[in-house]
């Protein structure tokens, strides 16, 4: 007698040992909502870059506002003040609004470089020929409309190297402006564009952001009589996603592990009618939480709010092995020694089976899914542990629940009569397999925006203040890889002299390079090079004036400006700073990792896309360059990942099926166990497909948890000698497992975020199906003996 | 180069004789608002132009043709031929240059001078009265037959590049533009109205 009790104390202290590591552990855990669950641990050069790119490139700092409500002029007006006061926040490393901020300084610094910068000026520019030509165009040019902007510049510049430049930098597409201020193309919503220093992957620091605008606007409001009432703000943007996706899955998982962990207790409490039977049965749970996220954060090193959100309902399955605890056992101590040598070795048979089942997403590229997997395997293990060592030592002598014969007599009258539902429940089976098989085609989601917790509202807003302010997308990127700024930019400029090819033949509208802004040394040695000595273009040019309209004595100043050109300081990125190149630069040059790296974005055609092959083809010639596809690379990935889970289920299957043969050396009492929880997966696929539903890989986990679930039921009703009645103690403790089960998953189904949704639909009618056909193909005692 | 040819004379014959035999319309004096109210009947009309410039910088004048169009209320087309072939298109606030291959989109809010420049000839064509004083002081001079209307820039950022516009017309029509820039370059467009069908 002093032997159970001796170890019993000792599974305690090793038991609160170990929950007192999981608490540092957990206390030391970094917990993240961000994008990082979504990309993989060993991604190739195009998914680093997208990984990169979401995280902080360009388009992960942008923030587009929009001011609506009011009148025209009111918005202007706002928007001028909001942009007046953010300009000054070092938040932000630009705020446009269409306001001629730094076109000033720009214009001063293009045309004080601009035969380093401009892509004309070659040898053949200043010779005799070269400036004949170059003057010609220029003088046409004087007789056009935009004549009137350019005759102040000829005698200064007259090969026109300013106006090439600026035609260079004019990316085209700006939104209008109304009274000042960019607005929408419907005229309803005042535009600005803004660009944080933070990355957006950078939640806090956006967060931050957003806040600034939110006072900036506010204070704006204040100072605007009248506008209060109806003008608002809007935002969007990678960074404005991350941080309401953050808050959103923060508030879900927060409001759901409440309700759930309130509407399991209440059961609980209904069916024991007793508090320390509720206590006592919650403890197994609480271990396993803090198991499962010890181990996330020790494995992973950060565990994201999806997984706490799937650890909440976790709690109904965790909660199962105290409830077989207390419901099979008979109401004395004895009897709990009793409960574990009956029923244990199925329990841990469930267990197990829920292992195997969980084990194959572990290996999943998809730190998403390896984090669940290694969550639940963790959870359950502790659970079921904490249910069979520590449990029966910490019930006190006179632990009593309520008795429970009345209801399990009564399911055992209700289990015995359930066989005359085979014939219908096969034929509900049969239809499943057949809606399943018919639109096997549209199943998936393969998509990754399915996985985005980001509201449909919110992408509507996204998608139409992007259309009015003809915000880059930054779709197709090639990138050049390289070890210093100067080798990226030299070969940024033969990508571009390949790009630039492209673009005359049709095949691209335009693209960017930092390249553009600042030529590489080489380049712009190269250029002052060009230039000849003041005595030989003085020559060149009075042959080039010959038959043209103009005196060489006009363009005196032309001559003084290249000598100084020829010796003029080269062009350093520091040069940049407080005009819109700086921006930029910033943005398509990264030094990360050691590494330099130029982004050039692509812009396809009007209504058209880029076709990658002559891109790949034209690029291939130099080293380290890649051209992605963004949303084909992470469509890609996503996919990727979905053939990967249904692989490693399938794989998780085999397993089960495998521990099961292993265990019982049976292949009909193995296939008498699957069926019911194939039935159930069937049946739970082939009801999200009539209700229109496609599957994303988070539907998938939940396919697996009804099989790892449902496994319990099927090996309680799974029986060597079918004549042998299932105990209704047993049967009431299904019941009420199954029950906390539908309670903990069914509350995520009324989930806004799309993954925690998908795992509630199907995993709580999962489990009551998983239940009904285990008690409805179950081996019927009186069956057994007609057919013997 | 015989400025008159036979449709040419024929026509001013017919003004000539207009003008011998209704009196009234030599009697009666053109006020600004009858001659816009007249120009705004036109809503649309399409004619050829020949620019002259001459540029101070340049030996020579040079010279430009093409075509005009214009659609009321807002939109006006200019299409340069010689020298080289060129489009420019005004459409309410906006302003497409399309020369070669490149294409270049303004707001005419960006460039006050142009817009001063294109505005008081497409208001003129509109007959918009209102949009034209803002921009500008005007003065008429003449009769229904042949007026000239003269603008002079209010604002001083369109002044330091416009010192005034003369527009010379007779009827509804506008027959010649003639711009002046402060700097003393002029522009002279002449316009000849193509029969409407």
């Amino acid at each position: 007698m002093i032997h159970p009790r001796r170890r019993g104390l000792a599974a305690i202290m090793l038991w609160l040992i170990f929950l007192l590591a999981c608490v540092v552990v957990i206390s030391r855990t970094h917990f993240t909502t961000d994008l990082s669950a979504f990309l993989p641990r060993s991604p190739t050069p195009e998914q680093q870059l997208l990984m990169d790119q979401l995280q902080d490139g360009l388009a992960s700092r942008l923030i587009l506002v929009g001011i609506e409500g009011a009148d025209a002029p009111t918005r202007a007006r706002l928007s001028r003040q909001v942009a007046q006061r953010l300009r000054a926040d070092p938040t932000f490393v630009s705020v446009n609004n269409g306001e001629p901020v730094n076109s000033e300084r720009d214009r001063a610094l293009l045309f004080d470089n601009r035969y380093l910068l401009s892509p004309a000026v070659t040898p053949g520019r200043f010779s005799a020929d070269g400036l004949h030509a170059a003057l010609s165009d220029s003088i046409d040019l004087l007789a056009s409309p935009a004549g009137l902007l350019v005759k102040s510049l000829l005698p200064r510049d007259p090969t026109g190297e300013m106006l090439q430049l600026l035609e260079q930098l004019d990316s085209g597409t700006q939104p209008k402006l109304v009274e000042g201020a960019w607005a929408s193309r419907d005229g309803t919503r005042a535009l600005l564009l803004m660009q944080t220093h933070a990355a957006g992957g950078d939640t806090d620091a956006q967060q931050f952001a957003m806040a600034a605008i939110r006072q900036a606007f506010d204070q704006a409001l204040d100072q605007t009589p009248g506008a209060t009432a109806s003008a608002q703000l809007v935002m969007t943007g990678p960074g404005v996603f991350s941080v309401t996706s953050r808050d959103t899955i923060k508030r879900q998982v927060t409001r759901l592990s409440i309700i759930s962990l309130a509407l399991i207790a209440t059961l609980l409490l209904l069916v024991y009618r007793s508090f320390s039977a509720l206590a006592l049965g919650l403890l197994p749970v609480v271990s396993g939480a803090l198991a499962g996220i010890a181990a996330v954060s020790l494995g992973f090193g950060a565990v994201h709010g999806i997984t706490l959100g799937f650890g909440t309902a976790l709690i109904g399955e965790a909660v199962d092995y105290s409830i077989y605890l207390f419901v099979q056992s008979e109401q004395n101590r004895a009897d709990h020694q009793n409960w574990i040598k009956r029923f244990w070795p199925t329990i841990r048979l469930g267990v197990l089976t829920s292992i195997a089942g969980f084990a194959s997403l572990l290996l999943s590229g998809f730190p998403g899914l390896a984090q669940l997997g290694l969550y639940a395997i963790a959870g359950l293990i502790a659970a079921a542990t904490v249910t069979r060592f520590v449990l029966p030592s910490l019930l006190p002598a006179n632990f009593r629940i309520h008795d429970l014969s009345a209801v399990g007599l009564t399911l055992s009258r209700v289990v015995q009569g359930a066989a005359a539902l085979r014939w219908p429940a096969a034929i509900v089976v049969l239809a499943a397999c057949a809606i399943v098989v018919n639109n096997r085609a549209s199943l998936w989601d393969d998509t990754i925006a399915s996985l985005s917790p980001v509201s449909q509202a919110d992408v509507e807003l996204d998608t139409r203040l992007r259309a009015d302010m003809g915000a880059p997308d930054v779709r197709y990127l090639v990138v050049v890889s390289g070890a210093n700024q100067e080798s990226v930019l030299r070969a940024a400029e033969r990508v571009s002299t390949l790009l630039q090819t492209l673009v005359e033949q049709g095949e691209l509208a335009g693209f960017e390079s930092p390249s553009h802004y600042l030529p590489s040394l080489a380049t712009q040695r190269a250029r002052q090079a060009s230039l000849p000595p003041r005595p030989v273009l003085e020559t060149h040019l009075a042959q080039a004036v010959q038959g043209l309209p103009v005196r060489a004595q006009l363009f005196t100043p032309f001559l003084a400006d290249a000598a100084v050109a020829r010796s003029q300081r080269l062009l350093q990125a520091s040069d940049l700073q407080q005009t819109s190149m700086a921006m930029a630069v910033d943005a398509l040059l990264i030094q990360q990792h050691g590494q330099w790296r130029a982004l050039l974005p692509l812009t396809a055609p009007e209504g058209g896309s880029i076709d990658a092959e002559p891109i790949r083809a034209a690029l291939s010639a130099i080293p380290d360059v890649l051209f992605v596809d963004m949303k084909a690379e992470s469509d890609r990935l996503y996919s990727g990942y979905l053939r990967e889970a249904i692989a490693l289920s399938l794989g998780g299957l085999v397993a089960i099926v495998a521990l099961l043969l292993v265990v019982f050396r049976s292949p009909m009492r193995v296939l008498r166990i699957i069926a019911p929880l194939a039935a159930a997966v069937v049946t739970v696929t082939a009801g999200l497909s009539l209700f229109g539903q496609q599957m994303i890989i988070l539907h998938l986990v939940g396919l697996l948890l009804v099989a790892a679930v449902g496994s319990n039921y099927a090996l309680f009703f799974d029986r060597p000698d079918p004549r042998t009645p299932i105990l209704p103690r047993t049967l009431a403790s299904m019941l009420f497992a199954s029950l906390t089960t539908v309670a903990g998953f069914g509350l995520l189904a009324f989930s806004d975020v799309s993954i925690l949704q998908a795992l509630g639909v199907t995993v709580a009618p999962g489990v009551i199906l998983a239940l009904f056909y285990a008690a409805v193909f179950a081996r019927q005692a009186d069956a057994g003996s007609s057919h013997a | 180069m015989t400025r008159l040819t036979r449709p040419h004379f024929r026509r001013c014959a017919l003004v000539w004789l207009a003008l011998l035999f209704s009196p009234l319309a030599q009697a009666v004096p053109l006020s600004i608002a009858q001659l816009m109210a007249g120009l705004a009947k036109h809503p649309q009309g399409a004619a050829t132009f020949t620019e002259t410039k001459t540029i101070s910088i340049l030996e020579q004048p040079i010279e430009s043709s093409g075509e005009l169009l214009f659609i009321a209320p807002a939109r006006l087309e200019k299409r340069t031929l010689k020298p080289k072939p060129e489009t420019m298109v005004l459409d309410g606030g906006t302003l497409t240059l399309e020369r070669g291959r490149r294409k270049h989109v303004l707001q005419l809010k960006d460039y006050p001078e142009v817009a001063g420049m294109i505005e008081s000839i497409r208001a003129t064509l509109a007959g918009d009265l209102q949009a034209l004083e803002q921009v500008y002081h005007l003065a008429l001079d003449g009769g229904q037959e042949r007026w000239t209307l003269v603008l002079t820039p209010l604002d001083p950022k369109v002044s330091a590049v416009i010192a005034r516009i003369r527009m010379e017309g007779g009827r509804n029509v506008v027959r010649s533009v003639e711009i002046l820039q402060a700097d003393g370059d002029r522009s002279l467009m002449t316009i000849e109205q193509q029969a409407t069908p």
